[in-house]
């Protein structure tokens, strides 16, 4: 258990030093303010909008915009996430980093559980942060708040913490840049996935319908992020509620116990076929 | 004496390639041995594997009767690779401590204390890795190596940065080790490093160990020479047993003998004449 904390604070120490962690705040900070102001203006706006009947606007905007905001916040967690996991095997290997720990009495299991214990004690409470300031922004502006807060707060950082094992996993096999490449070319697909599944409910297109489900179930931390959206207007019915779940940035079809079930489960395959890799290693 | 280190027979294939082919080497208690050969000969791959880095694809490489690469041959080796980098971030002391923790060594500041003097970097315990050269790092990385007093310790080309100064210092550092019956596997291109402070030699060439003793072992004889009141004289393939004889001769035939001086091949010699100067 001390070698598991030892490398948890190796790895925070390491996220602190590295410029990415100062270029996401400063990320952050800008989307925040900028998502302030855009709060500022929809919501001063909105009462002059005339909605076809059976439309609440400021219902409609609210849960749009803070929709947009979840997909900002997964988008900067996994940002932070990848860059904090890129280079943790092979990378770290090939900057001779990585051996004078390896060597050590520590199983390679427990190296690569800490190092994602890591990076997820930096991400989660990041996205926790920015969700929570984000949220705050839209009910304080525009007096609109979430049908439920705290279950879409966990799943976007239960999310970030999928990616952040998908980039370890890769860490094992490929370089940084290309096991970085790779992470972001798969949370882009995805997104897309995901938004064909909304057009797929929208155009009752079975095929894309049944395209988007396996795309979730293949790479969950989408489906998580879906279900939070879901979650937020889970409670709006109606024509709005009927319009939110059209998407892209309020409803999806996705989720529930199951879901959760099977995020645990991929995260358990995952930690076990990088502890097959990198046991294999050669360094 | 008890083997520190023993492989039998190891074997690594990477691909067409046989890094090793069937190695046999002991390293014994309080033994230390130096490891020559030219570059890609399999030095690397043979320590590599020593400490649980790389895998065997044959053979069996034991630490004090632990299989290398486990947990418990862990705990008993120390490691300083060729190629290394500690973050940059940390403070020498902070180095130190780090790998007290993951070695779970109870030393504490006595130790790091104690390390940093052996090294000579007492004055920069609190310099940051970053802030030192490479042959000062090269110094903490063997200090890192002793953290919680191995009693075996795999140096892969530990003096590569220093200068003549810094390697001396790693050579009287080398000889306090084996007083202290720590036993060491040295893997250096310095053959007179290794010809001043190893027991033993084993040379590697294409995977499989060529040649291999103490270094007085591995010197052949290359004559005798004799200085007589006519000069000098060089008696070529003559052994030292043959000394007295030709002394003798000299005497009788009426000449002046002033000195006598056993002509043996040096340790780059012995090397060269094995790998037949073959170079990657």
């Amino acid at each position: 258990m001390s070698a598991v904390a030892t490398i948890v604070g190796y790895g925070l120490r390491e996220a602190l030093r590295r410029k990415v962690f100062a270029v996401v705040l400063l990320l952050t900070l800008g989307f925040l303010g900028l998502y302030w102001l855009a709060n500022h203006y929809v919501f001063r706006d909105v009462d002059d909008i005339s909605p076809p009947v059976g439309i609440d606007a400021r219902t409609f905007a609210g849960a749009f915009m803070f929709g947009l905001a979840m997909f900002a916040t997964l988008f900067l967690g996994v940002v932070l996430a990848v860059f904090l996991t890129l280079g943790v095997v092979r990378g770290d290997a090939e900057r001779g980093l990585l051996q004078p720990l390896v060597v050590r009495p520590v199983g390679r299991s427990t190296l690569l559980f800490a190092r994602w214990l890591g990076a997820v004690a930096v991400c989660a409470p990041y996205v926790g942060a920015v969700y929570v300031a984000a949220m705050l922004i839209t009910g304080l502006t525009g007096h609109w708040w979430p049908d439920h807060a705290l279950v879409p707060g966990l799943e976007l950082a239960a999310g970030v913490a999928i990616v952040a094992a998908l980039s370890l996993l890769g860490s094992v096999f490929l370089t940084a840049t290309a096991n970085g490449i790779a992470v972001f070319m798969i949370f882009g697909a995805g997104l897309v996935a995901g938004l064909l599944g909304s057009i797929g409910h929208a155009l009752n297109s079975h095929t894309l319908q049944h395209s988007a489900k396996i795309a979730a179930w293949l790479i969950p931390f989408e489906a998580l992020y879906q279900d939070g959206l879901r979650q937020i207007t889970a409670d709006t019915t109606g024509f709005t509620g009927f319009l939110l779940q059209l998407g892209p940035f309020g409803g999806a079809y996705t989720g529930g116990a199951l879901l959760r079930l099977w995020a645990v489960a991929y995260l358990v395959l995952i930690g076990i076929l990088a502890v097959a890799g990198f046991a294999r290693k050669d360094l | 004496m008890t083997t520190a280190l023993a492989v039998r027979g190891l074997e690594k294939r990477y691909g067409p390639v046989d890094a090793l082919a069937g190695v046999h080497l002991e390293v014994g208690e309080g033994e230390l041995v130096g490891l020559l050969g030219p570059n890609g000969a399999g030095k690397s791959t043979l320590v590599k594997i020593a400490c649980g880095l790389v895998r065997p694809s044959g053979g069996t490489a034991q630490v004090l009767d632990a299989r290398a690469g486990s947990l418990e041959a862990r705990r008993r080796i120390g490691y300083l690779a060729e190629l290394f980098r500690f973050p940059g971030w940390y403070t020498a002391e902070e180095l130190l401590e780090l790998h007290q923790r993951l070695t779970g060594s109870e030393g504490g500041a006595a130790e790091r204390r104690e390390l940093l003097e052996l090294v000579e970097l007492t004055e920069a315990r609190g310099r940051r890795v970053e802030q030192m050269s490479k042959g000062m790092q090269q110094r903490l990385g063997i200090a890192q190596a002793l953290v919680g007093r191995p009693p075996l310790l795999l140096l892969d080309e530990p003096t590569s940065a220093l200068d003549p100064v810094g390697r001396r210092t790693v050579r009287v550092l080398l000889e306090e080790l084996r007083s202290r019956g720590i036993s060491v596997l040295l893997n250096s291109h310095l053959l007179s490093e290794v010809e001043l402070v190893c027991d033993r030699v084993a040379i590697l060439l294409h995977g499989r160990l060529v040649a291999e003793g103490s270094p007085s072992e591995l010197a052949q004889a290359r004559g005798v020479e004799i200085e007589t009141d006519e000069g000098v004289r060089v008696f070529e393939g003559a052994s030292r047993e043959d000394a007295p004889r030709l002394v003798a001769e000299l005497v009788n035939a009426g000449r002046h003998v002033y000195g006598v001086h056993i002509l043996t091949s040096t340790l780059e010699e012995t090397y060269l004449e094995a790998v037949g100067g073959e170079t990657s």
